[in-house]
């Protein structure tokens, strides 16, 4: 890759930069040392548990004011401690704001996009990492292009199409234009580029394997972690996309964020139910950053752009 | 290189895979002639799935978008184009609420963009200490990155509130006038930045940090050496170590915030929503795209819209780029 106009290196180690604590021999993943590495002081660790609480007070205020009821809500001093409605508040919002619906729907959108993202990102990134053909700098090349188109500016055709083919309101509608995704085939490459050994392809051609045997016996093996961890980011944007499924779909048949909406477009608001489902909505993505944070974390940091 | 692909290119055959080696040249040929379809084809059809789907969803549209602006479409009847030549963009063009979401859009751009930008920064810095607890200190400043446009928005707008708003009630307990966040233009404008702010500083923290980890550590040795202080080992190493990343965050930046919909649309809660408040003063181009194709029927004048920010989009990084030049000429 020699066109270089884009802010890409194409050779950087994509393995989990994630540090063991000092002392101990933390492991150095990163093979181009790990830039400074001063010890935080006390300044350091305060400005961060400040970020911290930044981060996440927001949410933890969800959760308080869906515990709550309305009049306790709307007084103030604002209630800063759970109050004992949580359970009747999130059965409430799941009832009335089709939340159980848009959480299926939700879940059904964001399960087929992340697999099928993921499916065409390895097989895509594999091609462009680890063979050779005619156009394929050319090809890379417009991938990465089509990062830079925002999705938006299509979307009037995009609303007649599906018109069109009749799938206003279901979900084929919002799921087929986001099958594929140019930074996941962007990561895959990077990944299998320095994750899978020339050898193992050659060995397997050797062997006369043909190349989709190849892709099934040699390169998903290698490539399941970074599958992994596309799958759950792919996942987040699907779970989280707004414009798109808010135009094509209506309250029948929402996504989470589409049933969201409906909970705040009365007048009269009932702030317990809106945030009930605002928690609701994000929870299973919670979930999954507390127990998958490592690998998100990674996975985002070994996508990143190196300069 | 692969010695398999030098031997599609130059016509050798390969070793007959075992099982066929009976001398039979006709089995041989084909397994050969399969063998450099295979070479030279499965790349393609590797690749094949994301240009047919890319090429189907978003650059066909994105294309036919330009020709839908040049006609009258009804959303109730989106079969029947009346070609109306350059009237949407003569008209466009004159509608003082077009400029208006124009400038709302750059100005919430803007106070979203550069401080987001600067505090991740700011957070990669501090991330990149060796510290305890250094995981749970990046998945924390990701917890935002977790929550959906919608969630946020929603919980934004009642911090913001006017009446029993926590910002408000914080304003008032040290003496401040409450402020009508919703109803008055630049807190408004201030209040959906938040929300963006908040949502993508810790994402863009990440890569920041990514970036800064591939930095040679013999770059801060050698400037220690020269005696340069830490702050100025941070200005001289780690900034310039993270350009192309930087340039990357604010490109990406950029594009998401012409894009801005989620944020207004649903901190206007309810009847404001689509107007952007009841005097457009939080109106950016995605609340005019929708209400234009989705509120006004008029699918034509949407798409006018959407190619007015693609141009916004357009003009803003040659702008960039010209500043590059003239930069590098002069310097």
């Amino acid at each position: 890759m020699t066109t270089n106009s884009l802010p890409v290196r194409t050779d950087t180690p994509v393995r989990t930069p994630v540090e063991k604590p000092a002392g101990r021999g933390g492991r150095r993943l990163l093979r181009q040392g790990a830039g400074r590495q001063h010890h935080a002081g006390p300044l350091a660790y305060v400005l961060l548990v400040v970020m911290a609480v930044l981060s996440i007070f927001p949410l933890y205020w969800t959760m308080v004011a869906a515990s709550t009821d309305n009049t306790r809500v709307s007084q103030t001093p604002p209630p800063f401690l759970p109050g004992p409605n949580l359970f009747s508040n999130l059965a409430r919002a799941w009832d009335e704001a089709a939340m159980g619906k848009a959480m299926i729907n939700s879940l059904i959108v964001a399960g087929v996009i992340a697999l099928s993202t993921v499916m065409f990102a390895t097989l895509a990134g594999f091609a462009f990492a680890k063979l050779r053909f005619k156009g394929r700098n050319v090809l890379l090349m417009l991938v990465i292009g089509t990062m830079m188109v925002p999705p938006q500016l299509g979307v009037v055709p995009l609303f007649m199409m599906m018109s069109e083919l009749g799938w206003s309101q279901q979900l084929p509608a919002v799921i087929f234009p986001t099958l594929v995704s140019a930074v996941g085939v962007f990561f895959m490459r990077q990944y299998l580029s320095e994750a899978l050994p020339d050898e193992l392809v050659e060995a397997g051609r050797v062997d006369g394997a043909h190349s989709l045997r190849i892709f099934w016996s040699i390169v998903l093996p290698v490539a399941r972690p970074a599958m992994a961890v596309l799958f759950m980011i792919t996942f987040v944007h699907a779970w989280n996309d707004f414009f798109w499924p808010f135009v094509v779909l209506d309250m029948t048949n929402p996504t989470v964020p589409v049933a969201l909406t409906q909970l705040s477009a009365g007048y009269v608001r009932d702030q317990s139910l809106i945030m009930a489902g605002a928690l609701l909505g994000t929870l299973p993505l919670l979930a999954m950053f507390v127990v998958f944070g490592r690998q998100i974390v990674s996975g985002i940091m070994a996508g990143a752009v190196k300069g | 290189m692969a010695t398999s692909t030098t031997k599609a290119l130059t016509g050798e055959e390969p070793p007959a895979p075992p099982g066929t080696a009976d001398g039979g040249k006709t089995a041989r040929r084909r397994s050969a002639l399969l063998h450099r379809l295979d070479v030279k084809g499965a790349p393609f059809a590797f690749v094949a799935p994301f240009f047919i789907v890319f090429a189907a969803f978003s650059f066909y549209p994105l294309v036919y978008t330009s020709w839908i602006s040049l006609h009258d479409v009804e959303l109730a009847t989106l079969d029947v184009m009346e070609w109306v030549a350059f009237d949407n963009y003569v008209e466009l063009w004159g509608d003082s609420r077009f400029w208006n979401a124009l400038w709302n859009t750059v100005t919430i751009g803007v106070i979203s963009t550069v401080p987001q930008l600067m505090m991740a920064l700011g957070l990669a810095h501090l991330l990149n200490y060796r510290m305890r607890a250094s995981l749970f200190f990046r998945v924390a400043s990701l917890v935002p990155y977790a929550t959906s446009v919608a969630a946020a928005a929603l919980v934004f707008t009642m911090i913001f509130e006017r009446d029993f708003g926590m910002i408000n009630w914080a304003l008032g307990s040290v003496g401040i006038d409450p402020v009508d966040w919703e109803a008055d233009k630049w807190p408004a404008q201030v209040a959906i930045s938040t929300i963006v702010i908040w949502r993508w500083t810790g994402y863009n923290a990440l890569l920041y940090l990514a970036a800064m980890q591939a930095i040679p550590a013999e770059r801060y040795e050698a400037a220690s050496l020269d005696g340069a202080s830490r702050w100025k080992q941070f200005t001289h190493v780690t900034v310039p170590g993270i350009r192309s990343t930087i340039v990357f965050t604010i490109v990406l930046s950029t594009i998401g915030a012409t894009q801005l919909f989620g944020e207004p649309l649903i901190f206007g809660q309810g009847p404001n929503g689509v107007t952007g408040g009841a005097d457009n003063q939080y109106q950016t181009l995605g609340l005019l795209l929708y209400e234009e194709g989705w509120k006004n029927y008029q699918m034509g004048r949407s798409a006018t819209v959407a190619w007015a920010m693609f141009m916004l989009l357009v003009l803003v990084f040659a702008a960039q780029r010209l500043i590059k030049r003239l930069r590098s000429r002069t310097s």
